[in-house]
């Protein structure tokens, strides 16, 4: 039998799917940042320099990490885009930049309540901190774009060539550390592995898995808005349930 | 070609074409890019001469120097190769150590010392709790009490860029 994989590539199908499989992610992900931060929190040991200090990271890697995944995979929607002219990955990567945009804000914000205790700086010019500030500036630019042109098969044509030449940037915030001389410190978590300790690992794999589904969740919820939106006028939405009490509730 | 394969094309030659543009940009910026100086860099003459700019590397274990008044600190930043010798005067951060990480910020005067007007910590990518650092450090001394023993840097120092 041979399944049509692009059934649920049309924006029709895909809006009832969405919706069935938002609880599925949205529920895992309260749990385990339930979890994560208990950990994290209560159960991970002190740290030897940074004693109760360090423990932001499990809040700041897991946004930093997902804050340059985002990006990625909203550039590549947004290149399917616009090489297949499939309507629902430029909804998609549009549906993400938020949660992008709100990832990066974290890492930013998190790092600087970081540095001014351990470095004794809120912010210093090195080439990590710099690079994930552009990379927020990507996004407000994406969205911005994306908001600024009135149609939107030619706003996502725009939008998507910004996402698509921005994500030469993540390779370079995430190298920045070993290209340069930063006052940020290397990666923790190598290919080689890690010298952390393994409640300290616990906690911040939980988080970031939490995000991570966290992140699904709510695109879902995000790319539905922006089906009903962009579809408003075909019949399909009109003869949507939901659309249809909210019409009646109206008249 | 059809028309999608075209689109392809262009995407991916143009973000190659960018990543490169980029890269060279990169590339000659590097000193500019960099936030600090290694001491070896500074005897080389490669840091900008009589204006500010920042040196790192770790404060050389047994240089600490505090004066009578309690705010000025006078300590060396070395790069287990070079070493320069730093004056401040304020309040060092709380993880300013000796055999740790440090940036200071400020100018080379004409005494060749580093006069600096800002100092930050530089702490390593290891997190652990402190019962394994003394662990670490036991085994350490049981390795350096053994004469036959290789000579090794401690695995708590902060690697030092080069």
């Amino acid at each position: 039998m041979a399944i049509n994989w692009f059934k649920y590539s049309a924006p029709t199908t895909f809006y009832g799917l969405a919706g069935k499989l938002i609880p599925f992610f949205a529920w895992p992900a309260a749990i385990l940042f339930a979890y994560g931060l208990y950990i994290g929190f209560f159960v991970a040991p002190t740290e030897a320099t940074q004693s109760e200090a360090y423990r932001i990271i499990f809040l700041h890697v897991p946004a930093s990490i997902l804050s340059m995944f985002i990006y990625l995979i909203m550039a590549g929607y947004a290149a399917l885009g616009l090489i297949f002219k499939t309507r629902l990955s430029s909804m998609m990567a549009q549906a993400l930049a938020p949660t992008g945009a709100l990832f990066a804000f974290i890492s930013l914000w998190s790092g600087a309540l970081w540095g001014k205790p351990m470095w004794g700086a809120w912010w210093v010019w090195d080439a990590r901190l710099t690079s994930e500030l552009i990379l927020l500036f990507l996004y407000l630019g994406y969205i911005a774009l994306q908001a600024s042109i009135e149609d939107p098969r030619r706003a996502d044509r725009a939008s998507a060539l910004l996402a698509i030449v921005g994500s030469v940037n993540v390779p370079i915030i995430y190298f920045s550390v070993k290209w340069w001389n930063t006052l940020h410190q290397g990666a923790t978590i190598k290919m080689t592995g890690t010298s952390m300790h393994i409640a300290m690992q616990q906690a911040m794999f939980a988080v970031l898995i939490a995000c991570w589904l966290y992140v699904i969740a709510v695109t879902l919820a995000r790319v539905r808005s922006i089906i009903l939106e962009r579809e408003a006028n075909t019949q399909w939405v009109n003869d949507l349930p939901e659309v249809k009490q909210a019409n009646g509730g109206q008249q | 070609m059809t028309a999608r394969q075209k689109r392809l094309a262009f995407i991916v030659g143009g973000v190659m074409l960018v990543a490169a543009a980029v890269g060279l940009v990169l590339y000659a910026l590097k000193n500019n890019v960099s936030l600090y100086f290694t001491p070896t860099q500074v005897y080389n003459k490669e840091a900008p001469q009589g204006r500010s700019f920042r040196i790192g590397g770790l404060v050389e274990v047994g240089s600490l120097q505090r004066e009578k008044d309690g705010l000025t600190a006078h300590f060396n930043i070395t790069d287990n190769d070079k070493t320069m010798a730093v004056v401040y005067k304020g309040i060092l951060p709380d993880l300013f150590k000796e055999g740790k990480g440090v940036v200071a910020q400020g100018k080379l005067e004409a005494d060749n010392v580093f006069h600096a007007d800002e100092v930050l910590a530089k702490h390593d990518e290891n997190y652990m709790p402190p019962e394994a650092v003394d662990a670490l450090k036991k085994a350490e001394a049981a390795k350096a009490a053994k004469p036959e023993a290789p000579a090794s840097g401690s695995s708590a120092e902060y690697p030092v860029a080069k």
